[in-house]
C-alpha cells in the first residue's frame, strides 16, 4: 500500500513541476505593473476555502505554482469544451471564449463571454480542486478499506493486525454505539454500510482538509455541494425506509389536540417541514463547521501579514502568537473533524431509527 | 453568498463518486469486514461458552468423585462394622457350641462313671455274699463238730417249729 501512495505522490509532483514553469512565465508581464498590492484578508481566505479550477500550491513573489486541472464545460451555445485550466493562466486570460469571472455574481467561476459582452454561466463539469481532492480521498479510502477487507478474509477469525486494529474499534463503535442504539437490534444491519461509509468519508475528507499542502488543504467537506449530497443520501434512505407509522404520524400525529390540525393544519405543516429541515441541518452543520475551521486558521495566518504591512517586525512578533493559535486550532480541528463525522453519522442513524419506529397504538 | 450556493459540477461529481464509493465499499469492504467481525465474535463467544461448559462439567465431575469417595468410605465403614459383628458372633457361637459340647461330654462321662460304679457295687455285693456264705459254712462246720451240739441245735430248731 505504501508503494501506491508513493507512486501517487510522485505522479502529482511530476505533474506539478512540469506544468509550473509554463504557468510561471506569463505571470510577470501583467502583475509587475501593480507592484505593491494591498493585502486583502477576505480575498485570501475565500480563495482558499472556495473551489477553484487549479490547485494552488504556493506563490513566491509573482510566481504562482499550481497544478492545472481539467476543465469540462457544456455550453448551450457552443457545446462541449474540454481543456486544462493552465490555459486560463490563473484566471488572467480567456480561452475558447471562457474566462474566470473576477467579480460579480459568478466571481471565481468560469463564464462564457457572449458576443454582446454579457457573461453566461455554462454547465460546469470541471474537475476542480475540490473534485480532485474528493477523488484522492476516495482513492485513499478505497485503498485502505479494500486492503483491510482482504486482510479480514485472509486473517479469518483472528485478532486484528496492523491497519485492521486502527479501523476495527471505529467500525465496532459505529455498529454498537451508533447503529444499534438508534436504529434497533433487528434492522440496524441494513444501514451499517451506509453509516460506515459516510463516517469514514467525512472523517477522511475533514482530515485531508487539515493538511495544508497538496493533496490536502481543499475544503471538501466545507463545500455545501458535498454536504448536500451526503444529506440527500440520508434523506433518501430515511424516506425509503419510512414505516407506515412514520408517514401517518407526519400527517396526522395522534395525541395532539384537534384544533391544531383541523381548520389550519398547523402540526402537519410543522411535521412536514421538519422532514426537510433534518437534511438541511445536516448539510449546514458540517459545511459551517469545516468552513469555520478553515477561516479561523487562515485568519490567524492573515494576522501576520496584516501586521507585517504596518511593520515587518510586528509581523514577525505576531507570527509567534499566530502559529501558537493555529497549532491549537489545528488540534481542535482534528477533534472537530472526528466529532463532525460522528455527529453526521449519529444523526443519520437517528433519523433512520425514527423513520423505522413502529409506534404502539395510542389510546 | 457564493459560499452557500451549491455548485452543480461538484454536486454532480460528488453524487457519482460517492455512489460508486458506497457501492464498492458495501460490496467489497463492509461485507467481508462485518462478516469477519461477526464470525469472530461468534467464535469467541462459543469458545467462552465451551470453556464455561468444561468448567461446569469439571465441577460436576469433581462433585461426583467426592460423592464416590464419600460412599466408598461409608461402605468401608459398614464392611468393617459388619466384619466386627461377624467376628463377635462367630466367637460367641463357638463359645456356646464348645460349652454345649463340653457339657455333653461331662454328662456322658458322668453316666459312664455311674454305670461303672453300680457295676462295681453289685460285684462287691456278690463277693460279700459269697464270702459270707463261706464264712458261715466254716462257722457251721466248727460249731457242728460234736454230736451233742448237733442234737441241741436240732432240738432248738424243732422247738422253734410250731405246727399251728
Amino acid at each position: 500500500m505504501k508503494k501506491y501512495i508513493k507512486s501517487l505522490l510522485l505522479f502529482f509532483c511530476v505533474l506539478a513541476v512540469t506544468q509550473s514553469p509554463l504557468l510561471a512565465n506569463q505571470e510577470h508581464e501583467e502583475s509587475a505593473s501593480s507592484t505593491v498590492k494591498k493585502f486583502n484578508t477576505g480575498d485570501l481566505i475565500f480563495s482558499h476555502i472556495k473551489d477553484s479550477y487549479e490547485w494552488h500550491i504556493f506563490t513566491i513573489g509573482e510566481t504562482h505554482l499550481s497544478i492545472p486541472l481539467p476543465v469540462i464545460i457544456y455550453s448551450e451555445s457552443s457545446g462541449f469544451h474540454c481543456f486544462m485550466s493552465g490555459e486560463l493562466h490563473h484566471g488572467t486570460h480567456s480561452y475558447q471564449g471562457f474566462k474566470i469571472a473576477q467579480e460579480g455574481k459568478y466571481q471565481r467561476k468560469l463564464v462564457e463571454v457572449m458576443t454582446d459582452g454579457s457573461e453566461v454561466r455554462p454547465w460546469d463539469f470541471s474537475i476542480t480542486k475540490n473534485v480532485t481532492s474528493l477523488l484522492v480521498s476516495i482513492l485513499i479510502i478505497l485503498i485502505v478499506f479494500l486492503s483491510v477487507a482482504k486482510k479480514y478474509s485472509a486473517n479469518f477469525a483472528r485478532a486484528p493486525k496492523g491497519i485492521q486494529s486502527w479501523i476495527e474499534p471505529i467500525v465496532i463503535f459505529i455498529c454498537e454505539d451508533i447503529a444499534i442504539p438508534s436504529i434497533g437490534k433487528e434492522k440496524y444491519k441494513k444501514y451499517v454500510p451506509f453509516l460506515l461509509t459516510i463516517f469514514f468519508f467525512i472523517f477522511v475528507n475533514n482530515v485531508m482538509g487539515l493538511i495544508p499542502i497538496f493533496p490536502g488543504g481543499a475544503n471538501v467537506t466545507g463545500d455545501i455541494s458535498v454536504t448536500i449530497v451526503l444529506a440527500l443520501f440520508t434523506f433518501a434512505i430515511t424516506c425509503y425506509s419510512g414505516s407506515r407509522d412514520y408517514w401517518v404520524h407526519l400527517i396526522n400525529a395522534p395525541g395532539i389536540p384537534l384544533w391544531l390540525k383541523i381548520p389550519i393544519p398547523l402540526m402537519p405543516i410543522v411535521e412536514i417541514i421538519s422532514v426537510f429541515i433534518k437534511p438541511f441541518v445536516l448539510t449546514v452543520r458540517l459545511f459551517a463547521n469545516m468552513t469555520a475551521g478553515h477561516i479561523v486558521a487562515l485568519g490567524f495566518y492573515s494576522l501576520i501579514f496584516i501586521f507585517a504591512e504596518k511593520s515587518v517586525i510586528s509581523g514577525y512578533g505576531i507570527s509567534i502568537l499566530s502559529i501558537t493559535f493555529t497549532v491549537f486550532m489545528g488540534l481542535l480541528e482534528l477533534l472537530v473533524a472526528f466529532i463532525q463525522a460522528y455527529v453526521f453519522t449519529l444523526l443519520s442513524a437517528l433519523y433512520f431509527g425514527l423513520a423505522l419506529e413502529k409506534h404502539p397504538a395510542h389510546e | 453568498m457564493g459560499l452557500v450556493m451549491p455548485e452543480f459540477g461538484l454536486f454532480f461529481w460528488m453524487l457519482i463518486s460517492f455512489s460508486i464509493l458506497l457501492y464498492i465499499l458495501k460490496r467489497f469492504a463492509w461485507g467481508p469486514i462485518l462478516q469477519a467481525l461477526a464470525e469472530r465474535e461468534k467464535s469467541i463467544e462459543d469458545a467462552l461458552k465451551s470453556a464455561e461448559n468444561a468448567k461446569e462439567e469439571m465441577l460436576t465431575l469433581q462433585a461426583g468423585n467426592e460423592q464416590i469417595l464419600k460412599s466408598a468410605i461409608l461402605e468401608r465403614e459398614t464392611i468393617v462394622k459388619e466384619a466386627r459383628e461377624l467376628k463377635t458372633s462367630i466367637i460367641n457361637d463357638a463359645r456356646n457350641e464348645a460349652s454345649i459340647e463340653a457339657n455333653k461330654v461331662m454328662e456322658q462321662a458322668r453316666a459312664v462313671i455311674e454305670r461303672e460304679r453300680s457295676a462295681a457295687v453289685s460285684e462287691i455285693k456278690n463277693l460279700i455274699a459269697t464270702f459270707s456264705v463261706e464264712i458261715a459254712e466254716k462257722i457251721l462246720r466248727e460249731k457242728l463238730k460234736d454230736n451233742s451240739r448237733q442234737k441241741e441245735l436240732i432240738q432248738d430248731s424243732i422247738d422253734q417249729i410250731n405246727f399251728n
